[in-house]
């Protein structure tokens, strides 16, 4: 059984070193990253996408940044599906979108600002 | 699909469709009874008895952005080729359970595959979910509830780096702790 109380004092600890971070820098606008977890999105991949959306994050140590999950978005073909909402900018749908394509993405897209047009399915 | 753990997600999105707000998952691996056990229990929609004796059907979903539900005949055909069973347990307005057992050392039966990954896709993905995640491998028990998680955090996203790093350690030594088959 593992020692839960001690590891929600690690948590707490944890939670003052993030809002001092948090505190220092200034966001440049909250990003929301969504997964498309549909049947299809998920036999298509859709889980190892959200895990290197995920790891990138933690990686790249990117603040600001909310991942979610949603279901069937109604693309099939273009599983695993992953919509990109930088600040006021209009939302951005990606199409298959591999781990690869995703840290490509996480790169370009959250970091640099530049859409990846080549995996962008237009609306 | 060619992991459990990929099934077991599959069936929680239907779980999280029907706007559950509590979610408990069951994983357990008996050695001994030679049975390998999954279940789903939520507290969403449900369904009417008529849905339910359908919902194994190919040709039924409640879906209307395409017309073939596939994940739940998917999974039952896995488990029913493997001396195993799935059975859905449902109420309207009260929630539904889903279990499915196989034979754990049927040479048929898929790998349990990432668990750690589902999960963490489950927590992060839908957040204000109450999700109850325990994984017993013969009677030893990992237990992992993100509600005194979200306690601890109060407004800081389950998403800022140390927290993600935090809740995947967690999750990833916790489960390979329990030397099971995942």
């Amino acid at each position: 059984m593992v020692d839960k109380v001690k590891t929600l004092e690690d948590l707490r600890k944890l939670r003052e070193d993030a809002l001092e971070k948090r505190r220092v820098k200034s966001a440049s606008g909250q990003i929301q990253i969504v997964v498309g977890m549909g049947t299809v999105g998920i036999a298509a991949g859709a889980r190892e996408t959200l895990k290197a959306i995920l790891d990138y994050i933690e990686q790249e140590s990117l603040s600001d940044v909310i991942v979610r999950q949603t279901g069937n978005i109604g693309l099939d073909s273009w599983e695993p599906i992953v919509q990109v909402t930088v600040g006021e900018n209009p939302k951005v749908t990606y199409g298959k979108v591999s781990p690869d394509v995703a840290r490509r993405i996480m790169k370009d897209h959250i970091v640099g600002g530049q859409v990846v047009k080549e995996f962008a399915i237009e609306a | 699909m060619r992991e459990l753990a990929l099934h077991l997600l599959d069936i929680t999105e239907n779980s999280v469709s029907a706007k559950a707000d509590t979610i408990r998952i069951l994983v357990e691996e008996d050695h001994a009874a030679d049975r390998l056990k999954i279940c789903v229990e939520d507290n969403g929609s449900g369904m009417s008895a008529e849905m339910v004796a359908r919902v194994t059907d190919p040709f039924v979903t409640s879906r209307t952005t395409r017309k073939v539900g596939l994940g739940i005949p998917l999974l039952k055909a896995a488990a029913e080729a493997c001396n195993g069973s799935l059975t859905i347990q449902s109420t309207l307005g009260k929630g539904t359970w889903v279990t499915v057992e196989f034979q754990q050392s049927h040479i048929d039966r898929m790998p349990l595959g990432n668990l750690a990954s589902t999960i963490l896709t489950l927590v992060i993905g839908s957040p204000e979910i109450h999700w109850i995640f325990n994984y017993t491998v013969d009677h030893q028990t990992y237990e992992f509830d993100n509600e005194p998680v979200k306690e601890v955090l109060g407004d800081l996203a389950l998403t800022d780096p140390t927290v993600l790093g935090y809740l995947r350690e967690s999750l990833e030594t916790g489960i390979a702790s329990l030397n099971g088959t995942a």
